[in-house]
C-alpha cells in the first residue's frame, strides 16, 4: 500500500512503466513538444533507421529561430536560419507530426503555446528539448527539459529513463504586493535562498499563500524559473484557478485531477520558505540569476554575495561598480518577451506603466504567441506599446536566446524580461539585467534601471 | 554501437570557474550548425577568442600545455542552463572525454553520459586538489571500471549511475535496450488508456 505522497511522487509513479534494479525508472511520456533545435535528434533517428513510435504524442512549433519581423521563411535573409526552420518543417512532415508553422495562428514559444492551446494538462508527463520545459508544471504536470539524445529516445520509444529526483518544498508565504510579480519572487528565491545550483537533482513543489493567490500565468513564470535554481522541474498543485484556466481553453476538469495534491503527512527531501509580502521588485546585477538584488538596494559589494570571486568577475563583465544605485545605471535597450514573461498579463502590466509615456531607449515586445499578440491587439495594448515607441514584433524566443537574428551589440545593456543573464546570452559581450515586464517598462521610460513602484 | 569508455588517462586542463553555463561552452549562434569538426572551434568560443577571432592568451584552453588533453577539471555547477546537447559535442570535439567537477547541471550530466563523455562528481576539496595537479601538468587516470580517479599517488572514489556505467563500459545503445521493453511499454499504454 502506498503511503502519503507528494504531488510530484503521484505523477512520477503514475508514469512509471518499470523500475530497474539501479533505481532508474522507465517513464511514459504523454506529450513531447519540439522545436527547430530537434534536428540533431531527427538526424540520429534517421541514422539508426528508427521511426517515430507515437506521432500522435509529439507536437512541434517553430520558436527558437522564428523571425520576429516576418512570418515566412522566404523573408529570412540568413541562409542558416532559414535552413533550420525548413529542416524543422521537413522533419515534422516526413514523420507526420502535428506542428504549428510560422504562419499558424497557434504558433508561439513552445512553453507559451502548450498551456495556451490546452495541450498542457494536470498530471501529464511532458518533455521537450529545452530546459524551460519546467514551465508546464504550473498546471500540475511533471515537465522537464531533455537533451537531443533523450529527444531521439522519446521519439523512438515514447518513454524515457530517469533517476527519481528528490523533492523540495518551496513555500512563498504572504501575498505579493503589486506591481511585484512572480518574476520578482523567483529571482528573490534564487538569490536569497536556493542559488543557481541549489535545487539540482530536485523537483520543486511551490506552495503557500502567494502561490495560491497567483494566476496560472504567474505560476507559469515561477515554474519557468525553477530551472534557474537548478531544479529538474517546478510544480504547482492544480486548483480552482487551474480549473478555470483550463475551462477557458475548452478542457473539462477530470475527477482524477482532484487527487493531484501533496498528502498531508507526505515528507519532502528539502525545503525553503520566503515571505514575499514585503518583497520589492528584483533586478539582476550580474551574470547569473542568483546575482539579483532588490531594486532599492542596487549593486552589492562582492564580499556580501554568495560567491565573491564570481561577483567580481560578473561586475567586470557587466561594467558596474559595487555600491552603484540601480537608478544610476543607464540601459541601451529593453526587451519584453520570452517563455518567462510574454503572456497577456505580462503585456498588460508593461502597457499599464507605458500608458501616456515614451521610451527613451530602443525597445521591443515579442508576444509569447501569435494568440497573445492577437489578444493584445484586441485590447489595444499594441497601441500603447507603439505609442510609447516600442517595436511591436511577432512571436518567438527572440532576444532571450538571440538565435533568430535579434541580438544585442557588444557592451549593450539590456533590461530584459527573459530568464538568463549569462555572459553573451543576448549577444556577444551584451549585458543583461533580468526583471519583470513592469520593471522593464519602467526602464524603457527612464532609460535606467528603475523602481516600477514609482510608476504604478 | 558507440565505442566503450573504460578509462581516460592523460593530462588535464584546470578550469577554475564556477557556474560555467552551456551558453559559455557553446554560444547560441553556433547551434544551427550540423555536428562536425568545427565544433572544436565553437567550444568556449567567446572565452577563447576575442572579438577579432584572436586567441586570448590568458584563457587556460589557449595554454599550449593543455592542448588536446582528454580531461577537464572544472569547479561547481558545470554545465548549468540550457539543455543544448551541443555543449557536449563541443567538449568532445575539443578532445575532452571526462569532466571532473563538484557538481553539474542535471541535463548536462545526462547529455554527457549519453554521448560517452564521463562527468565525474567529487567533493570540493578533491576537485581543488586535482585542479592544482592539472595546473602542474601531473597526468591522471579516470578509471570507470573501478570508479576511481588516480592522480599523484592518491585515489579518489566516485560513482556513476549503475546502468549508465554499464552502457559506457560496454558501448551499449540505450534506445536499443529500451526497445527490448516495448512489450511493457505497450502493456502500459493498454492498461492506462493510452494505446
Amino acid at each position: 500500500m502506498l503511503g502519503p505522497r507528494t504531488l510530484f511522487a503521484k505523477v512520477f509513479d503514475a508514469h512509471t512503466i518499470l523500475t530497474r534494479d539501479d533505481g532508474q525508472a522507465l517513464l511514459y511520456v504523454d506529450l513531447h513538444l519540439c522545436h527547430e533545435g530537434s534536428f540533431h535528434a531527427f538526424n540520429a533517428l534517421r541514422a539508426a533507421g528508427r521511426k517515430v513510435r507515437r506521432p500522435d504524442r509529439t507536437i512541434g512549433v517553430a520558436d527558437h529561430y522564428a523571425p520576429t519581423d516576418a512570418r515566412s521563411t522566404a523573408a529570412i535573409g540568413n541562409d542558416e536560419i532559414r535552413g533550420i526552420i525548413e529542416t524543422f518543417r521537413t522533419n515534422m512532415r516526413a514523420n507526420a507530426l502535428r506542428h504549428f508553422d510560422l504562419d499558424d495562428p497557434r504558433q508561439g514559444i513552445v512553453h507559451v503555446v502548450g498551456p495556451e492551446q490546452g495541450l498542457t494538462r494536470p498530471g501529464m508527463l511532458i518533455v521537450c528539448g529545452d530546459s524551460h520545459t519546467s514551465t508546464h508544471g504550473a498546471l500540475g504536470a511533471l515537465a522537464f527539459g531533455i537533451g537531443a539524445s533523450e529527444v531521439a529516445h522519446v521519439l523512438a520509444t515514447q518513454a524515457l529513463w530517469q533517476a527519481r529526483p528528490k523533492v523540495m518544498r518551496v513555500e512563498l508565504s504572504g501575498l505579493l504586493a503589486p506591481p511585484v510579480t512572480a518574476k520578482d519572487a523567483a529571482l528573490a528565491l534564487i538569490a536569497r535562498k536556493i542559488g543557481t545550483g541549489g535545487a539540482a537533482g530536485h523537483a520543486i513543489e511551490f506552495v503557500g499563500e502567494a502561490v495560491s493567490a497567483m494566476s496560472v500565468e504567474q505560476r507559469l513564470t515561477l515554474c519557468n524559473m525553477a530551472i534557474e535554481a537548478g531544479a529538474r522541474c517546478g510544480m504547482v498543485a492544480p486548483d480552482a484557478t487551474t480549473r478555470a484556466y483550463l475551462a477557458e481553453r475548452g478542457v473539462a476538469w477530470q475527477a482524477a485531477w482532484d487527487a493531484l495534491v501533496t498528502d498531508d503527512s507526505a515528507t519532502f527531501d528539502a525545503g525553503t520558505a520566503l515571505d514575499v509580502s514585503e518583497l520589492p521588485p528584483m533586478i539582476t546585477w550580474g551574470t547569473s540569476p542568483e546575482e539579483a538584488a532588490p531594486v532599492n538596494e542596487g549593486v552589492p559589494q562582492p564580499d556580501a554575495t554568495r560567491d565573491p570571486a564570481a561577483a567580481r568577475r560578473s561586475l567586470d563583465y557587466m561594467g558596474l561598480a559595487a555600491g552603484t544605485p540601480f537608478a544610476d545605471v543607464t540601459v541601451d535597450r529593453v526587451f519584453i518577451g520570452s517563455c518567462t514573461n510574454s503572456r497577456i498579463e505580462d503585456l498588460r502590466a508593461a502597457a499599464a506603466v507605458l500608458r501616456g509615456r515614451k521610451a527613451r531607449v530602443s525597445a521591443m515586445v515579442s508576444p509569447g504567441s501569435t494568440g497573445v499578440k492577437r489578444q493584445a491587439e484586441r485590447e489595444g495594448l499594441d497601441r500603447l506599446f507603439i505609442e510609447a515607441g516600442f517595436a511591436w514584433r511577432e512571436s518567438g524566443c527572440s532576444l532571450c536566446v538571440a538565435m533568430n537574428g535579434d541580438v544585442a551589440a557588444p557592451g549593450e545593456r539590456v533590461a530584459s524580461t527573459s530568464n538568463r543573464n549569462f555572459p553573451g546570452r543576448q549577444g556577444r559581450l551584451a549585458r543583461t539585467h533580468l526583471m519583470s515586464p513592469a520593471s522593464a517598462a519602467a526602464a524603457a521610460i527612464t532609460g535606467r534601471l528603475a523602481d516600477v513602484r514609482e510608476f504604478a | 554501437m558507440p565505442d566503450p569508455l573504460v578509462q581516460v588517462s592523460g593530462k588535464a586542463v584546470p578550469l577554475a570557474l564556477a557556474n560555467v553555463d552551456t551558453d559559455q561552452i557553446i554560444p547560441a549562434r553556433f547551434l544551427k550548425r550540423p555536428r562536425d569538426a568545427r565544433y572544436a572551434t565553437y567550444a568556449f568560443h567567446d572565452l577563447r577568442f576575442d572579438e577579432h577571432g584572436a586567441p586570448r592568451p590568458d584563457f587556460v584552453l589557449n595554454d599550449p600545455r593543455f592542448a588536446g588533453v582528454p580531461i577537464m577539471v572544472a569547479d561547481r555547477n558545470f554545465g548549468v542552463g540550457s539543455s543544448r546537447e551541443a555543449a557536449v559535442y563541443a567538449l568532445a570535439a575539443l578532445g575532452i572525454s571526462c569532466v571532473i567537477a563538484e557538481s553539474f547541471g542535471d541535463i548536462f550530466f545526462s547529455n554527457a553520459l549519453k554521448n560517452f563523455l564521463l562527468p565525474v562528481r567529487l567533493p570540493p576539496e578533491t576537485v581543488g586538489e586535482l585542479r592544482a595537479l592539472a595546473e602542474a601538468g601531473v597526468p591522471m587516470t579516470v578509471d570507470l571500471e573501478r570508479q576511481v580517479v588516480r592522480a599523484g599517488n592518491r585515489e579518489h572514489p566516485f560513482t556513476i549511475p549503475a546502468f549508465a556505467r554499464t552502457c559506457l563500459l560496454e558501448g551499449l545503445d540505450e534506445i536499443g535496450i529500451t526497445e527490448k521493453h516495448l512489450p511493457e511499454i505497450e502493456a502500459f499504454e493498454a492498461a492506462t488508456g493510452r494505446a
